[in-house]
């Protein structure tokens, strides 16, 4: 049964304890908006009985303990919410963070960078041109703790992933495929297309932000030398937080 | 001195859980914790104590040695445990002896056992927990040679026993809709409410894969449905039509579609579940499932009350280290051979 857009945002439950509201049935830059503005104006209301909350590709999830907020009152109380505004012209929320995370492209630290370009129509110059300047946002994060998924690069990068998996990239590994990046934090195999290497630390235990990215924030990936790179304490990552 | 057990012998699933680290989802990490919640409370109300760090063994325990007098407890799957040779009980409170020897071999039901101490294991707190959560990265497996440090014991009684209904060999899970069973065509859902299950030998902290009686499961979309949040207890179905029961140490969005969810209160009994354990499942309302979630907080709140002495017959007690398990227990160093 497809979302229809006529009826989204669509309340589903998660679970006995989990309530789930969604803006699409696709990623798509305003539903993913959509999923990041709602979760911050959800935990503005400060309502008893939640637990938790999170945004992912396009929905918002709330986590809530049933047996002291009735679902049927959660229910009523995310309808209220969803009818407030139109949430897919929303605005992104305040406090949300800029990354600029320096970045190695092509030769034996992105060594899919041409194979990635030739798929995207683009040289090899043309392709690092563009990854290196593009602003992309952190639309969620998975698979391990801290790694994002970032979005939307430009339309020729809407490439498929591999057919095969590569079988290990290194930690810290920027990868391709479907307008989307992905930072790696741990090594694993992937099937999208690795053109790039960072030092970034997506987790770092005992730090006050244990976390580098969240769910809205945005980041560049800007290219410099190996050699450089090797020079730059905690891989030259520097954060801003966005006015 | 500190407090220390020390690890002899490890069998392979051997980590440090406690209730788990609940808040990072949004971040990418699920919450993890202990396989069995139930087990982590039965343990507490066995040494008087609240919720603390436990060992969760997987199939198999380990020996152990304690450097000074500890107060232990075992719950969960139940595993063939000996003190310098003699047998004791699970679920139930013992005490280790300085310089006794602990060992723990195979479960001979269930599949998770646990291993408490007075005062709990200690360890550092990453994240609100101090809780192993191996896909996430944090903490390790524990293997042999480890001492495992032991926070201070106030102290309370051993030779204590609760008596545990079986959750330890299959058996009916209650599921609630979920967010994507409509996406499932409304044979299977039924068809899924309805025939038998065996659990297949792959499972582990992330998930417990389940062969249906019948032809394998798929929802109507196929594989292309966007990511969404997954919850412990999701029911995912993999492309080889399978069902795979999401556990502790789940990711934390997925894109295979979901048929169902086991509720809380039925956790403990798919963790439980040895291989070949014979399954089914039961849908219920949310009505029906808030309260059995209100039954299953009231059996743990009622747990320190349901602790009973171990009541021996002289035929019983194979020496005379069993008796002292009887006698009251103070204080960690308290050591009267």
């Amino acid at each position: 049964m497809p979302l229809d857009d006529a009826v989204s945002p669509l309340i589903r439950t998660v679970g006995l304890d989990g309530m789930l509201v969604s803006f699409g049935d696709r990623l798509s830059e305003p539903a993913n908006r959509a999923a990041i503005a709602f979760r911050a104006a959800l935990d503005a209301q400060g309502w008893e009985g939640i637990e938790e909350s999170s945004s992912s590709l396009v929905s918002c999830y709330v986590r809530f303990d049933p047996l002291v907020l009735a679902h049927a009152v959660l229910h009523a109380r995310l309808e209220e919410l969803i009818a407030a505004q139109d949430w897919l012209e929303a605005e992104l929320p305040h406090g949300r963070m800029l990354h600029r995370i320096p970045t190695v492209y092509g030769g034996t630290s992105g060594p899919q960078l041409a194979e990635a370009a030739a798929a995207a129509g683009l040289s090899e110059a043309e392709a690092l041109e563009s990854l290196s300047s593009a602003r992309v946002r952190v639309t969620a994060l998975g698979f391990a703790p801290g790694q994002p998924y970032l979005g939307e690069l430009p339309e020729c990068w809407d490439i498929p992933r591999q057919q095969a998996l590569t079988p290990r990239v290194p930690k810290g590994a920027l990868v391709v495929a479907i307008r989307q990046l992905v930072l790696f934090g741990v090594s694993a195999p992937t099937g999208w297309r690795h053109v790039g290497q960072t030092g970034a630390e997506l987790f770092r235990e005992g730090a006050e932000r244990p976390f580098l990215l969240a769910p809205g924030d945005e980041v560049v990936f800007p290219a410099v030398s190996a050699e450089a790179l090797r020079g730059m304490a905690n891989g030259g990552v520097s954060s801003e937080v966005l006015s | 001195m500190s407090r220390v057990l020390i690890v002899h012998r490890a069998g392979p699933a051997l980590t440090l859980q406690d209730a788990g680290r609940p808040g990072w989802i949004t971040y990418g990490l699920s919450k993890g914790g202990a396989m069995d919640r139930l087990s982590l409370a039965e343990g507490a109300a066995l040494l008087g104590q609240r919720e603390t760090l436990a060992l969760e063994m997987g199939g198999m325990g380990g020996l152990f040695e304690a450097a000074q007098d500890t107060r232990i407890a075992l719950s969960g799957a139940p595993m063939r445990a000996k003190i310098d040779g003699a047998p004791v009980l699970w679920h139930a409170a013992h005490l280790l002896p300085k310089g006794a020897k602990l060992d723990i071999g195979p479960a001979t039901s269930g599949a998770y056992g646990y291993l408490h101490v007075g005062g709990g294991f200690d360890g550092p707190e990453v994240l609100g927990a101090r809780s192993a959560h191996l896909t996430g990265g944090l903490g390790a497996a524990i293997e042999a040679g480890a001492r495992l440090p032991i926070g201070p014991d106030r102290g309370g009684e051993t030779g204590r026993k609760l008596a545990v209904a079986d959750r330890f060999s299959g058996g009916t899970l209650r599921v609630v809709e979920s967010l994507q069973t409509a996406l499932f065509p409304p044979e299977q859902v039924a068809r899924f409410g309805s025939e038998g299950f065996t659990r297949d030998g792959r499972a582990n902290r992330m998930g417990v894969k389940l062969n249906p009686d019948g032809d394998g499961y798929g929802a109507l979309g196929g594989l292309s449905v966007v990511s969404e949040v997954i919850s412990p207890g999701d029911i995912q179905m993999t492309g080889d039509g399978a069902p795979f029961v999401l556990m502790a140490e789940c990711q934390t969005t997925g894109g295979y579609p979901r048929l169902a969810t086991v509720i809380p209160a039925d956790l403990p009994r798919i963790a439980q579940a040895p291989a070949g354990a014979r399954l089914a499942f039961r849908f219920v309302t949310i009505d029906e499932a808030l309260t059995a979630e209100a039954a299953y907080r009231k059996h743990i709140k009622d747990l320190p009350r349901s602790v009973q002495p171990i009541v021996r017959h002289p035929a019983d007690v194979p020496d005379l280290l069993s008796y002292k398990l009887v006698s009251g227990f103070s204080s960690g160093d308290h050591h009267d051979h």
